[in-house]
């Protein structure tokens, strides 16, 4: 009874699916759908290396204080970093002085009440406090960038795919729409050209984005002495990575546990292992599911003889 | 347990002697998983992950308990929680990256397990309700999973309850309101995040509480074995401990190596970025996809894409959810009396071409729905309810099986002596002919 139910509803499951597929083919062959252009245009990250790449690499501090320098005299205008605090920066190789200067010079004041006449006002920032948003709120944000909202860049490398390409490709991956060729040699539909206040971008997913591009030049911020030259694609990198330490600034620590870890579990696993063969020398030599006499190995064998012409 | 020669409990110390006869815990733990539970001694290294799943239970009630103390269920509060574990807790990193790749890894050593039993027919006569408990377990662990993916309330979490919930509102009449009712409101919002973290809390210990059941009526006809013939004497059968926990222990630690390695060092791998975006009611992520061990049915679900008397999206919901209860009636639809595929020549190549084919159906779960995955779901789809409905039933009735062995301790033993003799001479060949 359940094998005749099963068989027909096995049937009436495929035979609807074999209908759909039909649809899907015929619809394929009668209208074959249009690649999009952000198909066509839009682009992988670059390739980009990283100090804090795979299990042994960890962040360069140098570079993540040039990072957060760029980060604080570009960025910081219109995003927010509300998930990092002041006193987190210690992870930057920043001592406790400088954080406290750090945190009271901020460009932005954090919100707070007047104590005597309990009205909103604004205090300098402790190192307790969280990086304040640039902007009151959305609204403010939206009415200060065409209605664009600058999103809060805490966690936006590991928001995207490969974010830490990611956000370089898009600093240093602005490029003129009517000029732009892609792989193809294809130039960008009229209907994909940026409106008014976006720019075209081949690494957005979009293409067009509203943020103008924020290194324009070399030397809009300026390193401190012993640093590597501010170019665009050195600042670009530097704050990328300041980004992918905002994102997880515990990430040094998880990879130095994780090889303590990956050592003693390599260690315990071989005892374990050593323990088991040991445990089992006078059991394990006739445990053999496939020995040469095991029926499917005889069956095997009996095949191939047959094959070669040898009688058995 | 059933076998005459598994050894019953003798308390060695005095308390445990004082303990097992006020209470026989000792007796219990001795019987289930001591020197009192027989084990064919021929099981190969996928009878291991029985085992690793109930590891993973553990690793994921611990973690999950310990997260719970800092995890805050609200709307707006709980994506901040989340980070707050991240940066500010503790070793907080460390325990939600266990959480949130142990979930996966849960599901990997789970879906080998269920591979297994579909392979060696673990299913069959006398295991019918270990199967069957087993699927129960396998259910819970995918609502838990669902309900624990919302509960970070990032971009895939919130689209994710909004996706899975709709299924219901597939049904005519009675589904919009089923959904409205689960949700607690017409959209995924404070009510539903609530509801889902009580029951994310409650689900586990429901599934502890079957995996006792699972592993009670696995103990009445004992621990299956890939020859699938049945245990006959003692000859057959080595004591659980301490042969099999230290079998079952080194391949644990090599198993939970790789979880370590994963959980350091890819531990956002399995997961999605979008996920790292606070939930936005207001916009839809271009791709909404449900985590990895959830593709194959996602896949099912989007293959219907024809009305025909019902609509495509109910055909897709049916299908999602039959494709899963159809396992319990794989007892019945597989009647043939050899359990284990290593016998069954036909039964095995069709085998691994479901393998092959659940594998082709996650990688188009995944996949945006463009007409090419679509296409090659739905072929895909059509197969898995084939194999299982139309294929293996009748598989199981022209097929001709290759010999078994008479008994475990034949295949295995089957005269060490003539094993260990040179090749041609004549025991071995004596032996071979019997």
């Amino acid at each position: 009874m359940v094998r005749f139910f099963g068989f027909l509803i096995g049937l009436g499951f495929a035979g609807v699916l074999l209908i759909s597929l039909f649809s899907t083919v015929s619809t394929y062959v009668s209208s074959p759908p249009e690649a999009t252009a952000e198909e066509e245009f839009h682009r992988h990250p670059k390739e980009v290396h990283f100090a804090s790449d795979g299990p042994f690499g960890r962040f360069d501090k140098a570079q993540l204080q040039r990072g957060f320098q760029v980060y604080k005299e570009v960025c910081a205008a219109c995003h927010s970093l509300n998930r990092v605090a002041f006193y987190h920066l210690e992870g930057l190789g920043y001592n406790e002085a400088q954080i406290k200067n750090i945190a009271s010079a901020w460009q932005t004041e954090v919100p707070s009440v007047n104590p005597e006449t309990g009205e909103p006002a604004t205090r300098k920032a402790l190192s307790s406090d969280h990086f304040p948003s640039p902007y009151a709120n959305e609204t403010a944000a939206r009415a200060a960038n065409n209605n664009a909202l600058p999103p809060d860049l805490s966690l936006m490398t590991k928001a995207r795919h490969e974010g830490g390409a990611y956000v370089y490709s898009l600093l240093t991956g602005y490029a003129d729409p009517k000029s732009y060729r892609n792989k193809e040699g294809k130039a960008l539909p009229a209907a994909n050209q940026p409106g008014q206040n976006l720019h075209f971008n081949p690494y957005f997913a979009n293409l067009n984005i509203a943020m103008p591009p924020p290194l324009a030049s070399a030397g809009q911020v300026t390193y401190a002495e012993g640093n590597p030259a501010p170019t665009v694609d050195q600042m670009a990198k530097d704050v990328s990575a300041f980004l992918l330490w905002t994102a997880e600034p515990t990430m040094d620590r998880r990879k130095d546990v994780g090889l303590a870890v990956t050592l003693f579990l390599l260690i315990g696993t071989a005892l374990a292992y050593m323990a088991y063969q040991n445990l089992w020398y006078s059991a394990k030599r006739t445990v053999r599911a496939t020995g040469p006499l095991d029926p499917v190995n005889k069956a095997k064998r009996t095949r191939a003889s047959k094959k070669a012409g040898i009688e058995s | 347990m059933s076998f005459s020669w598994a050894k019953t409990y003798e308390p060695k110390a005095p308390f445990m002697r004082w303990l097992d006869e006020r209470l026989p815990l000792p007796r219990l733990v001795y019987g289930a998983v001591g020197g009192g539970y027989p084990v064919p001694r021929n099981l190969n290294y996928w009878w291991n992950f029985g085992v690793l799943a109930g590891i993973f239970l553990t690793i994921q009630i611990v973690t999950g308990i310990v997260l719970a103390m800092w995890y805050f269920a609200s709307a707006d509060g709980a994506f901040n929680s989340v980070e707050h574990i991240m940066r500010d807790v503790n070793g907080g990193w460390l325990i939600r990256y266990a959480h949130m790749n142990g979930a996966s890894f849960f599901f990997i050593v789970t879906y080998i397990h269920i591979f297994r039993g579909l392979y060696y027919g673990s299913y069959k006569a006398p295991r019918e309700l270990v199967w069957m408990l087993g699927l129960v377990i396998y259910l819970l662990m995918m609502a838990t999973a669902f309900m624990g993916y919302v509960l970070p309330w990032g971009q895939m979490s919130y689209w994710g309850a909004q996706v899975i919930t709709g299924f219901f509102s597939a049904f005519p009449l009675i589904g919009e309101p089923i959904r409205v009712w689960l949700l607690g409101g017409f959209a995924p919002d404070q009510a539903a995040l609530t509801r889902f973290f009580s029951l994310h809390y409650l689900l586990p210990f429901v599934i502890a509480a079957v995996v006792i059941l699972h592993i009670w009526a696995l103990h009445i006809p004992g621990s299956g074995n890939p020859t699938g013939v049945d245990v006959k004497e003692e000859k057959d059968t080595l004591p659980f401990h301490p042969f099999y926990t230290a079998k079952d222990g080194w391949f644990a630690a090599a198993f939970i190596l790789v979880f370590a390695l994963v959980t350091y060092f890819a531990p956002n791998y399995m997961g999605h970025p979008d996920n790292y975006i606070p939930a936005n009611p207001l916009a839809t992520p271009a791709h909404i996809v449900p985590e990895w061990y959830f593709w194959p049915f996602y896949a099912i679900l989007r293959a219907f894409t024809v009305d025909f008397i019902l609509p495509a999206k109910l055909w897709g919901v049916l299908a999602m959810f039959g494709s899963i209860l159809l396992l319990f009636f794989l007892p019945w639809l597989d009647k043939s009396p050899v359990r284990s595929g290593n016998y069954r020549p036909v039964f095995k190549r069709f085998f691994w071409l479901l393998v092959i084919d659940i594998v082709i159906l996650g990688w188009c779960g995944g996949a945006p729905a463009t007409p090419l995955y679509v296409g090659i779901s739905q072929i895909a789809s059509a197969y898995y309810f084939a194999h299982f409905l139309i294929i293996l039933p009748m598989v199981s009735s022209f097929e001709r099986t290759l010999p078994l062995p008479d008994s475990i301790s034949s295949s295995v033993l089957h005269g060490e002596a003539a094993e260990a003799a040179p090749m041609g001479s004549k025991s071995r060949a004596k032996s071979a002919a019997a």
